[in-house]
């Protein structure tokens, strides 16, 4: 992958498919609208016309990199495979009953989430693994055959397995899976322990039901896809996006395809590592914020935090609980119903409630003029004087202000008083308010200090919020990246070859095995191999170990670095040592008296990025001169409710270097960054605007 | 009236629940007890200077949360303004003065401005063990279920009282956890406290008086404005239950009046001598639970939107028992008070409450010992598990979930690597949800045992084993638990019970009632039922598909 290799990002999304091609230094964008039927077609599509734009043929393509929400999508409509799950005597119903708990307290008519395989197509088998992963009971095999018979008369393409503690012993859900594979051919099984080799069943269990799901539909769009690419002339290797923010094969990707669920998501916050890394950023927050969510990451030394698990799919204002979780790698978020479209009303206690629900892209807010009847933030930021009615998307879309208003009056200001301005005003505040609280609420739960961290901001409705939510949280620093409308597909460019193998053992570190924790690793080491091998290439690769760490009792595991990939004498007091520091730091205090154990071990490799190492220089900027705005505009300041004369400028006109002092506005297509008075910009060598609070002694 | 103040004010509510919602988090994380970090059986909140409270977590359990809503008062009577000062942290498990029985720690923690009281953080948490008997109904007095802390500081100015922790470390079994969860509750109490003066500064305010007023004024108005929509009158209710030894009768009148709704307890029966008695703070906490979901679930729970919600009750009553009586398993009572409540509602308003549910959890706490070896090698096991809950109208009732209750269940294979247990099953009941044109939630069964070599004796804390879920408006009553040895022997519902070696204890948890003619069932949700096996084909002939 030298500098003058020709690659492309192509995402997937809800409305748009977006493609980013890197020429070299270059970047040429697209984006069509997303085809729900071929989605194949939308990517040739995609990429035709941003290679027509960089003025290349499609055979001079030499990777193409892919992300979607297919998966999640057919997850949340529920347009997978007709599925069999087959489970241990007596768990039938594990991925039912779920916590058996409610997501919200007050609600008495919540629904919870259907499960993903209904009850008759969930069956029992005998047979039990202990959790210290001995054999008690034999598989049943005769009670085998009957399922297998069923599942043949019954049709099912795909079937799912997932059995107690085959996280510590995989060897019944292998003797399952050989078994249906020799008596049925054209059935695709999933195992949990291949999928998902985790403790907590539930999770579990979901897991692997969802990955049966989804999978017959994403291995034959992938082959369709493989397929289209090389009749249109593109035979270079195809790579997908995983939620963990890494490379995998299409073949891994075809296996293995719950792995997709939020890889666009992922390619955002790849993006802004990328810009991290390139600024020399060791803390970012990085903010996204579209028409239906925002989404808020925290990128720790140009690293992405991530998790073990994560909901998809939920089904009640995005309520923790109320969708299905999953057990996979993935690039940690919290994601909260707060977008441009995104309704505001006014509650029972005359308060007002901005989302869940969405105008979307149809009718959309109601300054779009396709008739939305319902407030929506992108409403508010137009009359507040944020959005220019004018050049919004480029000039194509002219927003009506007057709509806008009388949406607020009907909804709001009927029932609250004031006018619509105040109604605007207010739901501005709120929607940062309520994006505040969520970030907030996510640095708590990482143990970190927002306070030293720098903002970067895409997606459509983000530059117009974000300066608000830095001085919400105390942020002083941000950067708004160009492209950042097609962000995600950049970040899929920017991303390393990733695997990342998990296995769950319970060891208290006073009893503990190292003999059996090293071949625990070891087990990992040749599972992140294949995938190395299946990669192909020659990149340089990097493998990080983590032991996920608790003090015996507790019910939450820390991550903790493991230096070394073979564990050698002494390493239960480093292990003591190095959790004893990260649980200082999350909680202040560390518990006198107590053992700590290691729950589940992960190791992760990913592909050294020859991108990382080119140190970015800003030197040039410092020479510009100030830029000339092309007119004022009066908005109303967040922190203080009253207009102001803010400056505008086209990003276009802006040079590397300009520097301007706040209250100004930055309008592009789609989207405006506001700088509020009090905080000063300057363009860098990237085009990356970045906004900085003026120093107290400096007003 | 301008929107411009009100969003600075609704600005620094959402701000107070987002920062208890961090103190709660914070609990979460740091907890030893399964039962707060696994199931969230804890609460936090913040209080004004007067200790009344402003808001409360959404995580959390209505028994926590709506009886420390009166906790701060019993603090500021007990110690006065004058003794507290910054860096003092207090704590209690006074039941009638917290939350109900010995096993919750409740810790308050003043908050100071530049010395100046501004308010308190209170939270609450569940310990793994509180000393005594352990944790079961089978105490006959207050003094055999453990260790009683009055009202004490747990910090004087920052400084630890080491008397306190020592009483408390020599008095219980498990005591790096018990000490070490009451270390957490100081520190999340301390980690709203730092939020609260930095939203303080950011909002250039001196005290939040204001806010706590804006607060009040909103939450009253809406939630006596939802009353003032109800028919007034009073509405009698009665339910039986099974009772330690013999069944108790729940009685209440509701009085609904312009504005505010009185829960009188009298004619429930008398306090029992074991310790399934219910202090009245517990009763009225979930009480006002069941009464604010149905009439005003939409208003946030704090001192004004509880405050039109009253209860009264005899003294020494089972609803409204005195010290010092036992009270250790007062939840499987308590948790049928709204079952109680909203059948009197029921009688006002059609359509708002949901048909009787199983209710009260069937906690299982199991200690395991190897065969021969003394009992102080015990594993201790707790584990929670929920029946079904009532049909709503409209709705069937859940399968397996916590109602009132607001904890998770805990995954099973967690449980069997803590402890030498084996949990055979683990699935639905079929059958068992009481039927009607929408049906109970489904009970569950459990079967478990003891891996090889070990014994076991568990403390049965079951209630609905007599007296099932009643249904509503036609509809059935969900099927009654029972608890009896795979080999045969039925067991008690309640008490202390040895379990000889080898054997199976099977749980089968009630279901929900029934809402409405199980006849009026569409046949095509019949049809269904019967395909997922919720129900057999027996019980559609017999109750759904008869005709009538």
């Amino acid at each position: 992958m030298g500098g003058s290799s020709i690659r492309v990002g192509v995402d997937i999304g809800g409305t748009f498919t977006d493609v980013a091609l890197e020429k070299g230094e270059e970047m040429f964008s697209s984006k069509v609208l997303t085809n729900y039927t071929q989605p194949e077609q939308a990517i040739i599509d995609g990429i035709t016309k941003a290679a027509e734009t960089a003025n290349i043929s499609l055979s001079q393509i030499d990777t193409v990199i892919h992300g979607t929400t297919l998966a999640t999508n057919s997850l949340i409509e529920r347009r997978g495979a007709h599925t069999a799950f087959i489970t241990t005597e007596g768990f039938r119903d594990v991925i039912e009953m779920r916590t058996e708990s409610r997501f919200e307290q007050y609600d008495l008519n919540i629904v919870l989430p259907a499960p993903l395989i209904p009850r008759h197509d969930r069956y029992v088998i005998g047979g039990r693994i202990a959790a210290s992963g001995e054999e008690m009971i034999p598989v049943d095999h005769d009670k085998l055959q009957e399922v297998i018979e069923k599942i043949r008369q019954v049709g099912y393409e795909s079937v799912a397995v997932g059995l107690m503690h085959s996280y510590r012993n995989p060897m019944h859900e292998q003797q399952v899976k050989k078994a249906i594979e020799e008596s049925l051919s054209g059935v695709s099984v999933s195992i949990s322990s291949d999928v998902s080799p985790q403790i907590r069943e539930y999770e579990r269990f979901n897991t692997v039901c969802a990955n049966a799901y989804v999978k017959p539909l994403m291995s034959s769009y992938l082959e369709r896809l493989e397929e289209r690419l090389k009749t249109s002339g593109m035979t270079c290797p195809v790579y997908l996006m995983h939620s963990g923010g890494g490379l995998i094969s299409l073949r891994t990707a075809a296996k293995f395809p719950v792995r997709l669920l939020e890889s666009g998501p992922a390619g955002g916050t790849i993006y802004a590592s990328y810009i991290a890394e390139k600024h020399d950023l060791k803390r970012v927050v990085s903010f996204d914020m579209g028409g239906t969510t925002a989404k808020v990451c925290l990128i720790n030394d140009m690293k992405p935090k991530t998790s073990r698990t994560f909901e998809v799919a939920r089904s009640y204002r995005f309520k923790k609980g109320s969708g299905m979780p999953i057990s996979i790698p993935v690039i940690e978020m919290v994601e909260i119903g707060a977008g441009g479209g995104s309704i505001a009303s006014v509650d029972d206690l005359k308060q007002i409630r901005i989302g869940p629900e969405s105008a979307g892209s149809e009718p959309g807010p109601a300054c779009y003029g396709l008739g939305g009847e319902h407030p929506t933030v992108t409403d508010a930021d137009l009359l507040l004087g944020k959005l220019d009615p004018q050049g919004f998307a480029g000039g194509s879309m002219r927003l009506d202000t007057e709509a806008a208003r009388i949406a607020l009056d009907r909804k709001i200001s009927s029932q609250l008083g004031g006018v619509a301005e105040d109604a605007a005003y207010a739901i501005s505040e709120v929607v940062n308010e309520n994006m505040a609280n969520a970030a907030r609420m996510h640095a708590v739960e990482s143990g970190c200090e927002l306070e030293t961290y720098t903002m970067v901001a895409f997606g459509g409705a983000a530059p117009v919020h974000a300066a608000r939510l830095c001085q919400k949280l105390g942020v002083d620093s941000l950067l708004i990246p160009p492209g950042a409308g097609v962000g995600s597909a950049i970040g899929f460019l920017k991303a390393p070859f990733s695997y990342e193998s998990l296995r769950s053992s319970v060891m208290r570190l006073e009893s503990f095995d190292r003999e059996k924790a090293n071949l625990l690793i070891e087990d990992m080491r040749q599972e992140v191999e294949s995938f190395v091998g299946d990669a192909g290439g020659d990149q340089e690769y990097i493998y990080e170990l983590k032991a996920y760490m608790r003090y015996a009792g507790q019910g939450w595991e820390i991550p903790i670095e493991v230096s070394e990939l073979s564990l050698s004498d002494g390493c239960e007091a480093r292990l003591k040592q190095d959790f004893i520091a990260a649980y200082t730091q999350l909680f202040s205090h560390a518990v006198d008296g107590l053992d700590a154990e290691v729950v589940s071990w992960s190791l992760n490799v990913s592909s050294r990025l020859p991108t990382a190492t080119q140190p970015y220089s800003n030197d040039a900027v410092d020479t510009f001169q100030d830029p000339i705005p092309h007119m004022t505009r009066q908005i109303v300041d967040a922190s203080r409710n009253r207009p102001l004369s803010y400056l505008v400028y086209e990003r276009e006109d802006l040079p590397p270097g300009a520097r301007c002092e706040g209250p100004l506005v930055v309008v592009e297509t789609e989207t405006s960054t506001i700088v509020p008075p009090g905080y000063k910009m300057q363009v860098q060598m990237d085009g990356c605007l970045f906004i900085e609070k003026n120093k107290v002694e400096n007003i | 009236m301008s929107v411009e103040l009100d969003v600075s004010k609704q600005i620094m509510w959402n701000r107070l629940i987002s920062v208890v919602e961090e103190q709660a988090i914070t609990l979460i994380k740091t907890a030893f007890c399964t039962s707060v970090r696994e199931a969230g059986d804890l609460s936090a909140g913040v209080y004004d200077k007067r200790g009344r409270l402003i808001a409360q977590a959404v995580t959390g359990t209505p028994g926590h949360v709506n009886t420390m809503a009166e906790s701060v008062f019993h603090f500021i009577d007990h110690f006065g303004y004058h003794d507290m000062k910054p860096g003092d942290v207090f704590v209690t498990n006074d039941p009638w003065k917290a939350t109900g029985h010995l096993h919750d720690i409740t810790v308050i923690t003043p908050v100071f401005n530049r010395d100046e009281l501004v308010g308190f953080f209170g939270s609450t948490a569940h310990v793994v063990d509180i000393g005594g008997r352990g944790f079961g109904p089978d105490g006959r007095s207050l003094y055999e279920e453990g260790l009683l802390i009055p009202l004490t500081k747990l910090f004087y100015e920052g400084v630890v009282n080491k008397d306190l922790i020592d009483i408390l470390a020599n008095n219980v079994r498990e005591k790096d956890q018990v000490v070490g969860d009451f270390y957490s509750l100081a520190a999340c109490n301390d980690t709203g406290r730092k939020r609260l003066l930095e939203m303080m500064a950011e909002f250039g305010l001196d005290d939040i008086e204001g806010v706590a007023e804006f607060i009040f004024q909103h939450s009253e108005a809406a939630t006596i404005e939802k009353i003032k929509q109800l028919p007034k009158g009073t509405y009698d209710y009665s339910m039986a239950t099974d009772g330690y030894d013999e069944p108790l009768k729940l009685n209440v009148a509701l009085t609904i009046d312009d504005g505010e709704i009185l829960m009188d307890f009298a004619g429930s029966s008398p306090q029992s001598s074991f310790g399934i008695n219910v202090p009245l703070v517990y009763s009225k906490a979930y009480g006002c639970y069941g009464l604010k979901c149905a009439i005003a679930p939409q208003v946030p729970n704090n001192w004004a939107s509880l405050k039109p919600f009253k209860a009264m009750a005899p003294d020494n009553c089972i609803l409204n028992a005195k010290r010092p009586a036992p009270v250790a398993v007062r939840h499987a009572i308590g948790h049928l008070v709204p079952d109680l409540v909203l059948g009197a509602l029921k009688k006002a308003v059609r359509n708002v409450a949901p048909a009787e549910g199983a209710s009260a959890l069937w906690n299982l706490h199991v200690s395991l010992h190897k065969q021969g070896v003394h009992e102080a090698e015990t594993s201790e096991v707790l584990l929670f598990n929920s029946g079904g809950t009532g049909a709503r109208p409209g709705l069937d009732g859940l399968n397996a979930t916590a109602f009132p209750s607001g904890v998770h269940t805990m995954p099973v294979e967690v449980t069997e690597s803590v402890g030498p247990i084996i949990i055979w099953r683990k699935e639905l009941r079929p059958d068992s949800g009481g039927a009607g044109e929408h049906r109970g939630g489904l009970g569950q069964v459990i079967e478990f045992g003891a891996q090889e070599g070990y014994v076991f004796s568990f403390n049965a804390m079951f209630e609905r084993v007599r007296h099932p879920a009643m249904g509503h408006a036609g509809g059935h009553a969900g099927a009654c638990g029972n608890v009896y040895l795979k080999s045969g022997k039925p067991l008690k519902s309640k008490g202390l019970q040895f379990i000889e070696p080898g054997e199976t204890v099977v749980l089968e948890l009630p279901g929900g009632g029934g809402y409405g003619l199980a006849t009026d069932r569409n046949k095509e949700a019949v049809r269904a039922d019967i395909e997922d096996g919720y129900i057999t084909q027996q019980t559609a002939d017999e109750l759904y598909l008869k005709p009538t």
